[in-house]
């Protein structure tokens, strides 16, 4: 139904947008993050110390959990970001063209004490790396 | 109906970083009303970001962003005056866009 509404309300919007980026529902649909992985084409990630994930330990409120992500892997051209143990895993992917630093400070909705992972591609190679959080309340349901 | 974006950008350094808020309820599709009814989930898919007419991020977003999503991003280069967009489309075709120049 949703989809539906999407693709009439798209339809309407065509002119305007033309131009309208995809958005990648197999990857955002998958409900592990193994699925996720591989929906974005990064099954196989080689563990780099040279992705840095800024985030709390211990986040009270998982309905706001600040995440600050760096790539300093040369040549990464997007990002992505995984909740391991949320319903959805796959929350956001960036890519960086014409002179964008691989960098992106974002909030996101945590449900429960969870691995973050933030996965780099760089001119094809994945590279990755994981924090966990600590959630005290989640922040998925009501 | 789309509520109103806020946006800074900043030129230090040789890095311009753009500060942009929106304002969106990114439901989940988990949530209950106080009625018990589940909330349809409603929220921002794609966010693009472009220094002077040229797309530098492009970002896929799901349901799991907190809501009225505030970003950081970090752009090599531009200079003060530089023309920064930003704009969103969510799952229901609805969309919004702000502008600024680089501070």
């Amino acid at each position: 139904m949703l989809a539906g509404a999407g693709v009439v309300a798209a339809g309407l919007l065509a002119p305007l947008h033309a131009l309208a980026a995809t958005w990648n529902k197999e990857a955002f649909g998958a409900k592990s993050a193994a699925d996720a992985l591989k929906g974005i084409g990064a099954a196989d990630s080689a563990p780099s110390q040279d992705i840095v994930i800024e985030a709390p330990e211990i986040a009270e409120n998982g309905a706001v959990v600040p995440i600050e992500i760096t790539s300093n892997v040369p040549g990464t051209r997007s990002l992505a970001v995984v909740v391991e143990k949320n319903p959805f895993p796959l929350v956001a992917k960036f890519d960086f063209q014409e002179g964008a630093l691989p960098y992106v400070k974002v909030n996101v909705k945590m449900g429960e004490t969870s691995d973050v992972r933030v996965v780099a591609d760089a001119g094809g190679k994945h590279y990755s790396a994981s924090k966990n959080i600590k959630i005290t309340i989640g922040g998925c349901g009501g | 109906m789309a509520g109103p974006m806020k946006m800074r950008a900043t030129s230090q350094g040789g890095v311009t970083e753009i500060r942009v808020l929106m304002t969106h309820p990114m439901e989940t599709g988990q949530r209950k009303d106080p009625e018990g009814k589940l909330v349809p989930v409603h929220f921002i898919q794609n966010v693009t970001v472009k220094l002077n007419g040229k797309t530098v991020v492009d970002g896929q977003i799901s349901q799991a962003v907190s809501r009225n999503p505030v970003f950081t991003f970090r752009v090599k280069g531009g200079a003060k005056g530089d023309k920064v967009e930003v704009s969103w489309v969510d799952n229901h075709g609805d969309t919004n866009q702000t502008e600024a120049a680089v501070a």
